[in-house]
Formats: C-alpha cells, structure tokens, sequence
C-alpha cells in the first residue's frame, strides 16, 4: 500500500499509542491535518495559541507520563511554542513536536511563513530534526520518540517540509529495535559507586534525603519512600520533587530553598552528608553556592552525569536511573548498621517548633495562604494542582501537601506564567476522572486566557484559583525588599471582571472576597464536576511569600514572617536574581 | 589552561551548530575548531581546543557527550597524542629579503605555493609551536594575510 508522508506521519503516531494531539492548522501542515481528518485513533486538540499546545501536551505528559505531542505550523506555528518548549526542556519533561516547514526547494528562500526551525528550537530541545524525505519519516519519529522519553526526558523537535508530506512511498511495518551509536541512554549503576555511598551514609550523624524532580519523572516515589523510611532520616524536597514522598509524613521537612521550609534550609545547612537524588542544585536550592551546606559531604545519584558537580562538588557521584540506584542502596544497606541519629531529630524537631508557614489572619481580607489550606481541605488533598509562577505557586507548594507524585504541576526550572490554564486542561486529558485545579494569580491567568474557549470545546472542566491581589505578587515583593518599595510595573491595573469572562468564555466564575465565602464557594465549584468554575479570590495585596532566603544568602539567612522586613540585610547582592 | 578535544560526531546536518551552539549557550572557551569526515562511515572528527579551568572542562566533556549526535569524546591533553596545524602565508617580500626568506623555508620544511611580483604564499605545517616561531622569524616581512586551519590532533600510537 502507498501512502503519503502525512499518512505516514499519522500512523507513526498510532504506532507510539499517541492519544491526543495538541495543535493549531497552517499552510505547512495542511497535508497532515487532512490526514488527520480521516483516522479516529488520534484526538486532535484544538488549542487558541501554539504555545497553549506545547503547554498542554506538557501538562499531560507531567500527569500522566507520557510524552506529550505537539503539532504546529512552520513559522509562527513554531516560534509559538518556543516558550513551551523551553519549560518542558527545563523540567526534563518528554514531548514530541511535530512542525510544518514550508516546501524543500524554498528552504532558506526567505519564504512565507518560513523560519529556521531546527535554529530557533536547538537551544531548548534535547533533540532536533529535519526530515527530506519521506523515506525518513517513520524512523525519525521512532527515534524522536526514544530520544523524548529516555535518559534524561527532554523536547524533541521534528521539522517537515509540506512537499515531503505529500510524496508518496510504500507503507512498511513500523520499526521496531532502534539501532543509535551515539545515543546510549541505558547507563547501569556502578555497583562500587553503591558500596562506597552505603558506606558514608552509614558513618554519618546529621543526613538529609535533597530529592528533586528526577524522583518525579523517574517514577522512583516508591523506592525513595522505602528508602528513607529504612534509614529514617530526614528528606526535603525541591519545588520539582513535591509528592515523590508523602508531604505530611513524619520523615519529611518540606520544600527546601529559596522559599523552603525553616527546619528543612537549616538541616541542609547544618548537614554532614545529603544525598541528592534526581536534584541538580539549581541556584534557587543552593542560594550562594560559597556558603551551601558547608560541613556536608554530598552523594549525587542522577541519570544525568553533566548534572554531577555542575555547580556543587560530589564527592560520591551515582550514574543511573534514580529508582535503580536507589534499589541497589537499599539493598546494600539492609545489611548494614546505620548511626543513631536521634541527637540530629531532637534538633530538628526544635527547628521545627518555629512553624515557619504560621501567617497571621486578618478578619478583613483574605489571606492567600488560608486559600491553598481550604482547597487542600476541600480536594482532601487528592486534586492534580497546576500552578503558574510567582506568589501563588509558592504558596500552592508550601501550604498544598502533595502526597503522590504526578499531583503537582509547574513550570520549576524555566519559570513561565500562563504555564497554569493549559497545563491543568492536558493534565485534565489524561485524567478526565480527576480534579484538577489550577491556582494562578491575576497576572499569569491573563497570559494563557484564550485556552478558557479549547476547554469549553473538549469538556475538560477544571477549577481555576485565582489569587487576585492585584499585583506582579512576587515582583512586588522583590521590590518592596529590594528597591525601597519602588513599585514599577507592578501594579496590575484595568484588571478584566474575571467572572464575567469566565461566563463570556462559556463557563462559570464566582468572585469570593470574604473567608466565610470560600470554603462554600469551593465546595459548590468542586461539586459541580462537568464545569469549569473561575474563582476569583480577592486576597491580601501586600503579602510576602517566606521563609525568604534572599537571592545569594545562605541557607540558615533566612527571612521568616513577622522579621522586620530587610531593612537588616546590610549586604545586598544587586546582581542576584 | 589550554585542552584538546577530540569529537567524533555523526555526520548529520546541523551537528557542527550543535556543538558551536554548546559552547557559546554555556560561555565556554573555542580557540580553535576543526572538522572534517573519517574513514569511520559517516561520522565526522572534530579537534577542539578550549581553555578553562578543571572544572569547566569536566563540563564540557559531559555536555559534548549528551549531544544526540556525539559518538565519542576523547580528551587528548592528558593522552599521548600528536597535535598539527597548518598555516598558509601571503607575503610580500623585498629583494634583499629572498635569502634569508629562503633559508627560513628551507629550516622550517615548508613550501613555495605561489609566487608572483614578490609576493609570495608559502605553506608550513607542524606543531602550532612551530607556526608561532616561523611567523616572529619572518617579522621583518611584510604579512599580507595568513589562514591557520586550527589544530588536527590524533591519539598517538599505543606502546
């Protein structure tokens, strides 16, 4: 049988069991869309914006994991989706994109709609190709798949000139081995490198488990709770790494970091050994790397070696899957006497006598933090929580105890407002049977708006949060810390009536400007499971996210509520971000 | 410090910027780069000199290899290896010059291209040590232009 190369782009996808599509039609892919038109096996989805796609098919792939698929027109299809690229490259979440580009012999032409895709997109993906012909479709697809979701799970792009998607070529069975030299990404853990870490973590007397998002992405929840609880030590996790290990288990400090728990950022501090597991001492963990856990020797387990003593020195370094490594330590240690650390848990349970998310309420204004325990109370902390970035995902990290992985959706690494509304929608896709809440803040929402109309169009109903505080929150904050309450830009005025919006869109809002009103008003929006209900919550305009460690300070230089702003910081770092 | 890098690459479209595109995203160091194809079917050598310090090469290393692309990456700065270049130079020469130019070529082993009206394009190859030396020698000449091709370096052979 003869096929085309949109035909043959089409059952590639079948045959790497893609259910849903996310994209937006264009001159370049016209031929695919018409394939697509014909087959019922792949649900393309309808997005407003090309980065809604990329947003979406992220948000599907966090929650589900599986890798999310994208497919988009030449030009301005893909340079949409750049920033939704970008945030999946960051948080190392596997995605195919699929781009038209305009006919081979106007590659390079200046032609309509024409950009260098395999250019724009190579500094954020993990991989990239062009195909020339039809010939090559179904193996780059193969590969794109492989290359998406193994090793360390990345981005790939496929770029495909319209004229290949026409050529005909006989249909042949779908590879099934892939043969690739270069890219090895099964790296077997080094059983010396196990016994030698078994060892430390045997020896030491002040430990802490730092897990982060490879824990999530690695599916390793399971092996990292047998694993601290054989050891009983403390385990804090990164903003990525929430839900990996129950959040109100006793074991468990919390997040870490910038905005991380007291007796978490103070164990780190004061630790003789962390074990980081699929972490990568980001900048907003380690804060100035000079003064990061200084007494600390540190195991890095990651299955990306340029992870290891990137930033931080490892003196023990594991190479491998997390859940392998992990399997391997608990093994060896089974058989291994561990130090009594019971002097290292009465001080951490003194750190964590501070109650460091303790906030004051206010019986005029709402508080953001009280938002985050009503809807934890109301889902009975079971909802997937999609974020958008600032104020309100810090809050939706510290106060919503992630107890599973998967649960916990947000753009950690690249930082990209609008990230939230299509995120929770292909979160939505892959489980149509769950809650799915997206807090955001009344600057991020208005980033990814149009999405409200692919939601209403697919019925995938979800809630919406909105911490209307009027403000950039943690810009604000920024500038109240650092630049004498100078507040430029930050002030978000002619805000849109949120509820009418939402109702404009098709949907429902409510606006709740009183406590008494939330916890009803969020009961009745969960209780109405088939729609998608915007809840504008009016919240304290002047409330800071803390603990705070500012950008460039140390992790026992904490800033905790209710301390006398910064007017105590005598050293200021301007060029911390 | 000064490093070699030796990269064999598969020799796709767009690998070259791939790895160009490494060290400028990552601010790292290229004093010089050189590729070309091996008797390995379709894969490339790349020679890439960097400077930087231990650490910054460790990196490097590690991202060359999470390329897609990158077959194999071998530092040659703590290998036994062999390390060339070869420089063509354009130079105009005066009359009372030409016997001492002469010698010079004849000392360096290197070869009269082209020569015309007293211009002359020699060619030398070696030891990037070498191109350095030959080119202070030949100071009181006039250098019109010079093309250095960067280092092409090679494991030397295994006792």
């Amino acid at each position: 049988m003869e096929l085309n190369g949109a035909e043959i782009i089409i059952n590639s996808l079948e045959n790497e069991n893609v259910e849903y599509v996310f994209g937006y039609p264009g001159g370049a892919v016209l031929h695919i869309y018409d394939a697509l038109k014909v087959q019922e096996n792949i649900k393309h989805i309808l997005v407003r914006h090309e980065q809604g796609a990329a947003h979406a098919a992220d948000g599907y792939a966090r929650a589900s994991g599986k890798p999310g698929v994208v497919l988009v027109t030449s030009g301005p299809g893909i340079t949409n989706t750049l920033t939704g690229i970008a945030t999946a490259h960051m948080d190392s979440i596997p995605m195919v994109v699929i781009s038209g580009q305009v006919p081979l012999h106007l590659v390079g032409n200046d032609a309509f709609q024409e950009v260098d895709s395999i250019g724009v997109t190579r500094p954020c993906v993990k991989h990239n190709f062009l195909i020339k012909d039809v010939e090559e479709i179904a193996i780059t697809i193969k590969k794109a798949f492989y290359i998406a979701t193994t090793g360390r799970p990345g981005p790939v792009v496929i770029d495909i000139p319209k004229d290949i998607t026409i050529n005909k070529t006989k249909l042949k069975p779908y590879p099934k081995e892939l043969n690739m030299r270069s890219y090895q990404p099964n790296i077997s853990v080094d059983t010396g490198q196990i016994k030698k870490a078994a060892k430390l973590i045997s020896k030491v007397k002040r430990p802490i488990i730092y897990s982060g998002g490879g824990s999530v992405i690695g599916n390793a929840s399971k092996e990292l709770i047998e694993f601290t609880r054989l050891l009983n030590f403390p385990i804090t996790q990164t903003l990525m790494g929430l839900g990996a290990y129950p959040g109100n288990d006793k074991l468990n400090l919390g997040m870490l970091g910038m905005h991380g728990m007291y007796e978490a950022n103070m164990a780190m501090h004061d630790s003789d050994c962390v074990i980081a597991i699929g972490a990568r001492f980001d900048d907003r963990i380690t804060g100035n790397l000079e003064k990061f856990c200084p007494y600390a020797k540190i195991i890095h387990i990651d299955i990306d070696p340029s992870s290891i003593s990137k930033n931080v020195h490892t003196d023990i370094a594991i190479v491998g899957q997390v859940s392998d490594a992990l399997s391997l330590l608990i093994k060896e240690l089974k058989n291994i006497k561990v130090n009594d650390i019971s002097a290292w848990w009465s001080q951490i349970n003194d750190w964590r006598k501070v109650d460091s998310l303790a906030y004051d309420k206010d019986p005029k204004v709402i508080k953001p933090q009280t938002v985050l325990e009503v809807l934890y109370e109301v889902t009975k902390g079971d909802a997937i929580i999609t974020s958008d970035v600032g104020q309100h995902q810090m809050w939706a990290a510290q106060y919503y105890n992630f107890d599973k992985p998967r649960r916990w959706i947000n753009s950690g690494g690249l930082g990209t407002m609008g990230f939230g509304l299509p995120a929770a929608m292909g979160a939505k896709f892959a489980f149509p049977n769950k809650d799915v809440a997206c807090v955001t803040g009344d600057g991020s929402i208005q980033m990814m708006l149009q999405e409200l109309s692919t939601i209403l169009q697919y019925k995938t109903p979800i809630k919406i949060v909105n911490l209307n505080n009027r403000y950039l929150g943690m810009v604000r904050q920024w500038q109240e810390f650092f630049y004498e309450k100078r507040y430029a830009m930050s002030y978000m005025d002619a805000l849109p009536d949120f509820v009418k919006l939402a109702q404009s869109y098709g949907h429902d809002g409510i606006s709740i400007e009183k406590e008494e009103d939330l916890k009803p008003a969020m009961i009745n929006a969960f209780a109405r499971k088939d729609e998608t209900i915007f809840l504008d919550v009016i919240v304290d305009e002047k409330e800071n996210v803390f603990p705070m460690i500012p950008a460039g300070s140390a992790h026992c230089d904490m800033i905790l509520y209710g301390d006398d702003s910064m007017e105590s910081q005598d050293e200021k770092d301007l060029n911390a971000v | 410090m000064r490093h070699i890098i030796s990269v064999l690459l598969e020799n796709e479209a767009g690998a070259l910027s791939r790895v160009s595109g490494l060290f400028s995203s990552r601010g790292f160091n290229i004093e010089s780069l050189t590729v070309a194809v091996t008797n390995n079917d379709g894969l490339s050598r790349m020679t890439i000199v960097s400077y930087g310090d231990d650490r910054q090469i460790e990196q490097i290393i590690k991202q060359l290899n999470k390329l897609i692309d990158v077959f194999k990456v071998i530092y040659l700065t703590d290998k036994k290896h062999i390390d060339r270049e070869l420089m063509l130079i354009k130079l105009s020469i005066k009359e009372e010059e030409k016997l001492k130019i002469k010698n010079l070529i004849d000392n360096f082993s290197c070869k009269v291209i082209n020569a015309l009206n007293n211009n002359y394009i020699i060619e030398i190859s070696g030891h990037s040590k070498k191109l350095n030396d030959f080119l202070e020698q030949i100071s009181f000449a006039t250098v019109i232009d010079i093309s250095r091709t960067g280092i092409s370096a090679i494991l030397d052979i295994k006792k």
